[in-house]
C-alpha cells in the first residue's frame, strides 16, 4: 500500500520530468572495498558538518545583530538568555572547527591515494576551492562575536593581505571597509559570512558532488591491478549511503559531546584602545601560518619578512591547486615519488608548526 | 563575404560585451572602496594630570585616529609612542620589567625610543613629544 503510493508519486513526476538520468546518477556508482576505504567517508562527513553549519547559522541569525555596539551583546544574549542559545552557538563553533578538520583530512586522503589524477582534475580543483572557502567562513565568522581575540586576529589577518605587492593595500581597505578594523569591518564580514560565502560555497559544492557522482570513486593502484574477480564493491545506493548515515550519527554524537563538555568561550569585548593580550593565538587551522610569521626575520633578501612569507604561501597554494596538471618528471614512478614527498612535506610542515605554536 | 560579415558582427558583439561588463564591474569596484572620511588633524592632546599615573605606568590614548601609548619609565620620565605595531597592526604594551615595548601578537620588541630591537617588526614606532604643563600631561606630534 505505502509502496504503491510512493510509486504513484514517482510515476506522476516521471511523466512530467524524466527521472531516469537522476536515478542513474544515484544508482550507477559502486564503491570499492579495500583497506583504504575508510577515506571514502571523509567527504561525506564534511558535507554533513556543512549542513549543520547552515542550519545552526540560520538559527543564530534570528538573534545576532552586527555592529560594534551590538554584536558582542547579542551573542552574550544568545548564550545567556535564549533557550538553548548556548547549544546553538556551541554547535556552530564546534562544528565549524570539525568541518575544517575533516575537509583537511579529506583533501590529504585524496592527495595520497592520488585520486586527483585524470579524469578527476576538476574535482580536485573544486575541492581545494571549497577548503579555501571553508577557511574564509572560519576567518569571517570568528570576528562576528566582536571579542578581543577575534579583533586582533582580524587586524593581523587583514594586515597580512595588505602586504601583498601592488594590489594588497586596495584589497585590505575593501575587506576592512576602511583603513582600520572597525564596525565597518564587522558589517562587511557579516555580509561575507552569511551571504557571499554560502552562495559561493553552494555553487562549488554542487559542482564537486556532480563530478564525484558522475566519475565514481577512484580506485587506488593496488586495487586497480587486482583480478576482476578479486575486486569487491558495494553499491553506492543504498549500502554506502546507509553507512554514511550511520557515520553522520556518530559524528553528531561526538559534536554534541564536545558542545556539552567544552562550551565555547566568548571572552572580553573588543576594545580598540587595549593592548593585544599576551598569549594571543589564531584559530588552530591558521596556526602554522601564524608561527611562520613569528619566525621570519624582519628582512629576507631585500624584502620584508612577511612579504616573503605571504608570497611563499601563495605560491605553495597555487602549486597545490594545480597539482593534477603538473608533471614533475616524464617517468611515472619518479613523478609519483615527487608528489608523495610534496604531500609528506606539507603535512609535516603543518603538523610541526601547529604543535610548536601550542607548546612553545 | 558571409564569413566576413559574421566575423565583423562577432567582434562587434565581443566589444559590446566587454564594454557592458566593464560598465557593470567598474561601479561595483568603486562602490566597494569606502569613501574617505575627512580627518580632523590633531596636533596636541591633553591626557590628564600626572597623578593619573600614580598606580599605573602606561595608558593607551587616541591621538586623532592613531592610538598612542603613554608610559612612565622607571626613572619617572614620560614617553609617548605610536601604539600600532609596525609588523601587523596589533596594539603594543609596556613591559615595565624589561623597560621595553612589547607586542604580544608575534613577540616583537622595541626600546623606549621606539626602535625595533627584536622579533618581526621591520620599523621603529613613531615617537611623540610629551610636555607637562601645570601638572597636566600633554602629547604633541613631532611633525607639528
Ligand atoms: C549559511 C551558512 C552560515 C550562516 C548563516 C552562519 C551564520 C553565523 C552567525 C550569525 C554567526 C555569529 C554568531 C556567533 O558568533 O555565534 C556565525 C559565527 C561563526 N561562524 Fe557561521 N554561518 C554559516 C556557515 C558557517 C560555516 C560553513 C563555517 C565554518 C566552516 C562557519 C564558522 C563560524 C565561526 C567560526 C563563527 C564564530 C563562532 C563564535 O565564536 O561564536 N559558519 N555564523
Ligand atoms: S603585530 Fe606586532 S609583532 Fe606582529
Amino acid at each position: 500500500m505505502e509502496k504503491n503510493k510512493l510509486q504513484n508519486i514517482e510515476n506522476w513526476l516521471d511523466e512530467r520530468f524524466d527521472l531516469t538520468p537522476i536515478k542513474k546518477l544515484i544508482t550507477h556508482k559502486k564503491v570499492p572495498i579495500h583497506n583504504h576505504s575508510v577515506w571514502y567517508y571523509m567527504g561525506g562527513i564534511s558535507l554533513f558538518l556543512f549542513i549543520v553549519q547552515v542550519l545552526s547559522g540560520l538559527l543564530l541569525l534570528m538573534y545576532y545583530i552586527p555592529g560594534e555596539d551590538n554584536a558582542y551583546e547579542s551573542v552574550q544574549f544568545i548564550v545567556t538568555k535564549v533557550d538553548f542559545g548556548w547549544l546553538v552557538r556551541n554547535i556552530h563553533s564546534w562544528s565549524a572547527n570539525m568541518m575544517v578538520f575533516f575537509v583537511f583530512l579529506h583533501m590529504f586522503s585524496v592527495f595520497f591515494t592520488k585520486a586527483f589524477k585524470k579524469p578527476r582534475e576538476l574535482t580536485w580543483v573544486s575541492g581545494f576551492l571549497l577548503l579555501l572557502l571553508a577557511l574564509g567562513f572560519g576567518f569571517s565568522g570568528y570576528l562576528l562575536p566582536w571579542n578581543e581575540l577575534a579583533f586582533f586576529a582580524t587586524k593581523v589577518g587583514t594586515d597580512i593581505v595588505g602586504v601583498v605587492p601592488f594590489i594588497g593595500d586596495a584589497i585590505k581597505v575593501v575587506l576592512r571597509g576602511g583603513d582600520d578594523v572597525t564596525g565597518a569591518t564587522l558589517s562587511r564580514f557579516f555580509g561575507i559570512h552569511v551571504a557571499i560565502l554560502p552562495a559561493l560555497f553552494s555553487v562549488f559544492l554542487v559542482i564537486h558532488l556532480i563530478f564525484v557522482q558522475k566519475q565514481g570513486m577512484s580506485e587506488p593502484e593496488h586495487f586497480e591491478k587486482l583480478d576482476e574477480s578479486k575486486k569487491k564493491y558495494i553499491p553506492f545506493f543504498p549500502n554506502f549511503v546507509l553507512q554514511d548515515a550511520l557515520l553522520w550519527i556518530i559524528v553528531l554524537i561526538i559534536l554534541l559531546s564536545l558542545t556539552l563538555f567544552f562550551p565555547w568561550e566568548l571572552g572580553l569585548k573588543a576594545d580598540a584602545l587595549a593592548s593585544a593580550p599576551i598569549g594571543i593565538k589564531p584559530e588552530w587551522y591558521f596556526m602554522f601560518m601564524f608561527e611562520t610569521l613569528k619566525l621570519l626575520p624582519a628582512n629576507i633578501l631585500f624584502i620584508e619578512g612577511e612579504v616573503f612569507g605571504i608570497l611563499a604561501f601563495g605560491l605553495a597554494g597555487v602549486i597545490w591547486l594545480f597539482i593534477p596538471f603538473i608533471n614533475f618528471s616524464k617517468k611515472k614512478e619518479l613523478n609519483n615519488k615527487i608528489i608523495r614527498w610534496i604531500g609528506i612535506f606539507a603535512i609535516l610542515y603543518i603538523v610541526i608548526f601547529t604543535i610548536k605554536g601550542y607548546l612553545i | 563575404m558571409g564569413t566576413n560579415r559574421r566575423k565583423f558582427l562577432n567582434s562587434l558583439l565581443g566589444i559590446g560585451g566587454i564594454g557592458a561588463l566593464s560598465a557593470i564591474i567598474y561601479p561595483i569596484m568603486s562602490y566597494l572602496v569606502p569613501p574617505k572620511i575627512a580627518e580632523v588633524k590633531v596636533n596636541s592632546l591633553k591626557v590628564g594630570p600626572v597623578s593619573d599615573f600614580a598606580n599605573i605606568n602606561s595608558k593607551i590614548v587616541k591621538f586623532g585616529r592613531t592610538p598612542v601609548i603613554l608610559l612612565k619609565d622607571n626613572q619617572g620620565n614620560f614617553k609617548a609612542l605610536s601604539a600600532t605595531c609596525t609588523h601587523l597592526d596589533c596594539i603594543v604594551q609596556f613591559d615595565n620589567e624589561q623597560q621595553q615595548i612589547l607586542c604580544a601578537c608575534h613577540g616583537g620588541r622595541y626600546d623606549l625610543t621606539g626602535k625595533n630591537v627584536s622579533g618581526p617588526p621591520p620599523k621603529p614606532l613613531k615617537e611623540f613629544n610629551v610636555n607637562i604643563i601645570d601638572n597636566e600631561i600633554r602629547i604633541t606630534s613631532q611633525e607639528a
